[in-house]
């Protein structure tokens, strides 16, 4: 009997989990943003003195894990699990930092939708008594993820006002089965959903109506309504996707607008930052939510917070087949309750 | 099933294309029009130069070709042509620098990937399309003539 | 005023290319091949060279004009050399373009890296 499942897609936690520490480190470009004073770390140089733009966002991924560790008194062997992804082909940076700290480690690859992918197994794997402390930790590189997916860095061209911008960036946070921090309390795993979107340069309404479909089954699964969070927040849908999931939402029945927020259009100001419809990538609610959230929660300035990390599950190789762009959202909850 | 995907996935994209903001098709037109004629007018400069120190037209003209290839792609070294393209669009993606630039660029990228597999092939990732397509257009071209010729 | 034709006809050809880009999705790449291939065909068709012979440097700096060379090449070196020529007349005679941008290109490849975005 699964005792712990709520609905179609949830799981209520028996044991929640806690959120015992949180950091987040970021490039330069997000430093002047608007939330430029909550990460923990701004980078001067995105290079970070390695010798690529993928070294580099290891190096980044590396520094974030072991610094969140360092903020809650752990060492690599306190910590029974590593979770987490990137963007790049076999998850390179990732794969790479978890060579260095020699924790045990599960890769996981959900695109932009990595961090809530991680928090949620982390989550499971405390409340179901196999772990006590595991770290979910994600990052993303503009370079990295340029030069993969679209051109290469001094390549002429013009972005559409619908693109969005990667996030140069990492968040590490970990969970554990005792102390104090914001509580995991449900999470709820998303489908893939796919509404033949193929444009490569609007990723935010590729990966809106996965988002909507997440935020309406948690809110019919766990039986609440939207003002009982203080935010609800995607990942990185930008302007358009921002649009979309509301429109999608109250076609539901659900009004959101009040506590909605989309962690791309908070770490940039589009406006002045050229940012063209919002930031993008696993780093985006990785970095945002450990670096700006977590504080939030710590100083109880908001309770309830509904997470919802958004990917475009795309290849490089899916689009130059013409294959549509598929969504995918993954919802955390975290509390202070 | 399949059918009704279909037609939900293309009210869909309909009511995407109709919230998404569009590019500014004016401005960005006048860009392109006026730094893409001022390439060919700078261009035509230094040709008239080159004739009148006594070369005829054909050399001139393909000099020209080769200094404003080397130009863009120092530019593009000094990581100055995408931010300028960025600007003008298509006005310096359309004429040769823009082909010069897509030469330069996958191939700087993909240093640290060695200079025969990095450099070498990435060199031609852009512009090889362009090469292949555009030599095969003149073989065909070539080969129609001789049979009409 | 032949400044003006060459900033008129380079400017318009550019316009195209943007117009392509904004209002479908081709990226940079398609529309390099489009109208490398474009200008190929109309010069077979004798419809570039009144084009050339207006806008000059204007209608042979812009990609088009790359396939003007490559079909004007194929098409003369037939006069001379027959089927050879057709084969090799067009990689002749853009040859010293394509060459510089290789060379050179590899050169500015070695030399600088990357730079990050803001």
């Amino acid at each position: 009997m699964a005792v712990k499942k709520i609905g179609q897609q949830t799981i209520q936690f028996q044991n929640p989990p806690k959120a015992i520490s949180a950091y987040s480190i970021v490039g330069p470009k997000e430093g002047q943003g608007p939330l430029n004073i909550w990460f923990d770390e701004v980078l001067e140089d995105d290079m970070c003195q390695e010798k690529s733009f993928e070294k580099a966002e290891g190096r980044m991924l590396r520094n974030t894990i072991i610094s969140a560790m360092k903020k809650c008194k752990k060492t690599p062997k306190d910590i029974d699990y590593m979770l987490g992804g990137d963007l790049l082909n076999q998850l390179m940076s990732t794969s790479y930092t978890a060579r260095d700290l020699s924790i045990p480690f599960f890769g996981l690859y959900g695109a932009c939708s990595t961090m809530t992918e991680s928090i949620s197994l982390a989550s499971v794997l405390i409340d179901g008594g196999f772990a006590d402390h595991v770290i979910a930790a994600t990052s993303s590189h503009f370079s990295t993820a340029e030069r993969q997916f679209r051109f290469p860095l001094e390549h002429g061209n013009q972005r559409p006002p619908t693109a969005q911008w990667t996030v140069t960036g990492s968040g590490a946070l970990i969970l554990s089965s005792e102390g104090s921090g914001p509580m995991v309390t449900h999470i709820t795993t998303g489908k893939v959903v796919d509404y033949g979107i193929s444009d490569v340069n609007n990723m935010g309404a590729a990966m809106a109506p996965a988002a909507a479909d997440t935020i309406a089954t948690h809110l019919s699964d766990t039986g609440r309504m939207p003002d009982f969070y203080d935010m609800i927040l995607t990942g990185d849908l930008g302007e358009v996707g921002k649009k979309i999931v509301l429109d999608m939402l109250m076609g539901k029945g659900f009004s959101i607008e009040k506590v909605y927020n989309d962690c791309g259009l908070m770490i940039f100001d589009n406006s002045k930052q050229d940012t063209h419809s919002g930031g993008s990538g696993c780093g985006c609610s990785a970095a945002v939510f450990c670096g700006y959230i977590y504080k939030q929660l710590q100083s109880k300035k908001v309770k309830n917070i509904l997470l919802v990390s958004t990917g475009a599950l795309l290849s490089t190789i899916s689009t130059q087949q013409g294959e549509s762009i598929p969504g995918i959202a993954h919802a955390a909850v975290f509390s202070t309750a | 099933m399949n059918m009704k995907k279909n037609q939900l996935n293309k009210k869909y994209n309909k009511y995407v294309k109709d919230i998404s903001p569009k590019p500014n098709y004016l401005a960005n037109s006048i860009k392109a029009f006026v730094t893409g004629g001022l390439v060919c007018v700078f261009g035509f400069a230094i040709q008239k130069l080159i004739i009148s120190r006594g070369i005829d037209k054909e050399t001139a003209g393909t000099i020209v070709i080769i200094l404003l290839v080397c130009l863009s792609q120092l530019l593009t070294g000094f990581g100055v042509y995408d931010k300028l393209a960025k600007y003008a669009g298509a006005g310096l993606i359309v004429p040769i620098t823009g082909f010069a630039n897509s030469v330069v660029a996958p191939a700087m990228e993909y240093k640290r990937e060695g200079i025969v597999l990095g450099v070498g092939a990435k060199l031609f990732s852009l512009a090889g399309p362009v090469l292949v397509c555009g030599y095969s257009a003149a073989v065909v071209i070539g080969i129609i003539y001789t049979l009409i010729y | 005023m032949e400044y003006l034709y060459v900033f008129i006809t380079g400017g318009i050809i550019c316009v195209i290319g943007q117009l392509l880009m904004d209002a479908t999705k081709l990226t940079p790449a398609h529309v390099l091949v489009l109208f490398v291939v474009s200008g190929a065909v109309l010069t077979g068709l004798g419809l570039y060279q009144p084009i050339v012979e207006f806008g000059n440097s204007g209608a042979t700096i812009p990609l088009p004009g790359f396939g003007y060379s490559l079909a004007k090449g194929a098409m003369e070196a037939v006069q001379k050399e027959g089927l050879l020529g057709g084969i090799k007349g067009g990689v002749e005679a853009t040859a010293a373009g394509v060459a510089a941008a290789v060379v050179f290109g590899y050169a500015v490849a070695l030399i600088f890296s990357p730079k990050s975005k803001s």
